[in-house]
């Protein structure tokens, strides 16, 4: 459409302004991870960041208790000011002291082993279906469909226990196995829309020459969907990541991962609110990245290739 | 170009092959689904079996002495309860208001977003990235960090502008939900009807406003129309994912007040969880399952209908 100039530049800014209210939520949570938690506590709010300056807090930061003193009773007296003092204590807290360590590793353990599994069941088979597909293909694509949708709480039973039957309870194998069946469907419909793409010619030329075919898929195919292969990498992190349901009921303290770890401040009102932004902020940064780098592809994934 | 298509390719030129090792590959390649195929009938379907075979027995894990064969009554208990009437109400409202707000936020974004200016890319960054949350932070954020009485944010905001201490989760706990909710799937849609508006040549828009076309009727016979098979998708896939929302309303408000914002994924939670009663949370796992598969033969039927009519989408 056509605009004038004045209503072009009108209409930017309108966007750019709703766009920053859906965000506002996400800028909130940085700027109060930022704080101490007396500052996160403070109404009206500081809203933007300096790096912490004063040498002074440094040179008493020997005499803890007195200088906690002195901080209290200067802060009731001390004024608005829009500016605070950025600190990183919160993430170093989270880090350290949080037991946020354990839940890391074990998100780190089942992201990537359950979506190394998936693919390697899911590229063959979406191979199978894009290159060589008979007359249950169809039939086959459209029930992984129904598996993917399938209601977790339809199932959470008879998993619950499974697992517990099976010591796979509150296991990182356990949650491995679930998240690949999770994204198998996934990887295959989005693998094959890649593949599919692939110039048959390429495919023949090859056969000619007598590849085998795990030469075909290393020589001929392996490079022209490698990046829809990072994107689909990437979505199945993305959902091992962020899953809860199945998380929260198969596991404990032993192999929580970040969701349910992060579900234990739900109780914590108030007195950790810098802290909580710090860890929560911790806990989504890797798949937020991880989603920005695969923002062309998201679409795709998220529809199973059905809308590109 | 659609991949959704279900066709398969056309016949392929046939060549002479020696027989014997270009055979056997022939073979490898008829295999290779069956790893995939196995697994996947292992995870999904035996889960769903033993599912089916609990909703028929009486079997509360704290008396696993009366456990036993009880028929379709599982069944007739769970809907003559005026509780799970209540839970399939919450169910349909959280779905729907999620749904329809979504769609018309995600479509005003789409439509915003579909035109060049100052920071596109950025602007789409910053509104894909609520999506990108675990549920669970995004929950615990705006629990505690936002609308909580007296620490959170936009209670604060509230309060300052004279209106008293909201208590958004006790007084509109339902509401309070479905914002969180809409604000993490708004993206969702906007992305699906965005690459909708991005496969809509200029001609057809340019055409219509020649004719005289205001921007309403563009929106109404030109771009909704156009948009249809987007829609149908990202509303029916949204519909599936938001029947299961789970993390946001435990962590807000474990499904109360009372049952206020139990919806049934939560109750067969607690059904099998804090009640241990499998076999009415099995019951109510087959009608989710139920309700679902609805769902999923619509979304079926769209995805058919695209490979048939060739849309290119």
């Amino acid at each position: 459409m056509k605009l004038k100039k004045w209503q072009g530049i009108t209409l930017t800014i309108i966007t750019w302004v709703l766009a920053l209210i859906i965000f506002f939520p996400i800028i909130w949570t940085l700027l109060t991870s930022l704080k101490t938690e007396r500052e996160a506590f403070n109404f009206p709010p500081s809203l933007i960041p300096i790096p912490a300056s004063s040498p002074v807090d440094e040179d008493v930061a020997d005499d803890e208790n007195a200088d906690a003193t002195d901080e209290e009773e200067a802060e009731e007296d001390e004024p608005y000011s829009i500016f605070f003092e950025a600190t990183f204590a919160n993430y170093e807290r989270a880090l350290f002291d949080a037991d946020f360590g354990k839940p890391l590793v074990n998100t780190l353990v089942i992201t990537i082993a359950s979506t190394l599994l998936a693919l390697a069941l899911g590229i063959p088979a979406a191979y199978g279906l894009a290159f060589k597909p008979d007359k249950r293909s169809n039939f086959t694509l459209l029930w992984l469909i129904s598996t993917r949708m399938l209601p977790p709480a339809g199932v959470i039973v008879p998993l619950f226990l499974l697992a517990r039957d099976l010591s796979l309870l509150d296991t990182t194998t356990g949650m491995i196995i679930i998240y690949t069946g999770m994204n198998v469907p996934l990887v295959i419909w989005m693998m094959r829309s890649f593949l599919l793409d692939v110039p048959y010619e390429i495919l023949e030329a090859g056969r000619i020459d007598g590849v085998t075919l795990l030469q075909e898929f290393r020589f001929l195919v392996l490079p022209l969907v490698a990046p829809g292969l990072f994107a689909t990498a990437l979505l199945c992190m993305i959902f091992a990541w962020n899953e809860f349901f199945f998380a929260f009921n198969i596991t404990k303290s032993q192999a929580e991962p970040l969701t349910v770890y992060i579900s234990s401040f739900k109780t914590g009102r108030g007195q950790f609110i810098a802290l909580m932004s710090a860890a929560s902020t911790l806990a989504v940064l890797p798949v937020v990245i991880a989603g920005w780098i695969a923002q062309r592809q998201l679409v795709q994934g998220l529809t199973m290739g059905a809308v590109k | 170009m659609t991949n959704t298509g279900i066709s398969p390719n056309s016949e392929k030129p046939k060549r002479k092959r020696k027989p014997g090792e270009q055979i056997s590959d022939q073979m490898l390649r008829r295999t290779l689904i069956w790893p995939a195929l196995l697994y996947m009938i292992i995870v999904t379907q035996v889960p769903l079996l033993f599912t089916l075979r609990f909703s028929v027995e009486r079997w509360n894990m704290n008396r696993p002495d009366r456990r036993g064969f009880v028929g379709l009554e599982n069944f007739v208990d769970v809907i003559t309860d005026p509780d799970f009437w209540i839970i399939i109400k919450n169910t349909a409202v959280l779905t729907g208001a999620v749904v329809i707000i979504t769609f018309i936020l995600g479509l005003m974004f789409a439509l915003l977003l579909n035109r060049q200016f100052f920071g596109r890319g950025v602007v789409r960054t910053l509104l894909i990235t609520p999506f990108l949350i675990m549920p669970t932070v995004s929950a615990i954020v705006w629990k505690n960090v936002l609308l909580d009485p007296s620490f959170g944010f936009i209670s604060r905001m509230v309060e300052s502008f004279g209106f008293g201490t909201p208590d958004f989760f006790g007084d509109f706990p339902m509401a309070s939900v479905i914002v969180i909710v809409v604000w993490q799937w708004m993206p969702f849609m906007m992305l699906i009807l965005l690459a909708g508006l991005q496969s809509l040549s200029v001609d057809q828009l340019e055409a219509a406003q020649i004719d005289g076309a205001n921007p309403l009727h563009l929106l109404q016979y030109v771009v909704l129309p156009h948009l249809r098979r987007y829609i149908e998708i990202a509303v029916l896939m949204e519909t599936l994912f938001i029947l299961s929302v789970f993390g946001v309303i435990f962590i807000t408000t474990s499904g109360g007040p009372g049952i206020q914002t139990t919806n049934l994924s939560f109750a067969i939670y607690d059904e099998a969880f804090s009640s241990r009663d499998i076999g009415d949370a099995s019951t109510m796992g087959i009608y989710a399952i139920v309700v679902a598969n609805i769902v999923v033969t619509l979304f079926v039927q769209v995805l058919r209908r695209g490979s048939q009519e060739g849309v290119t989408a």
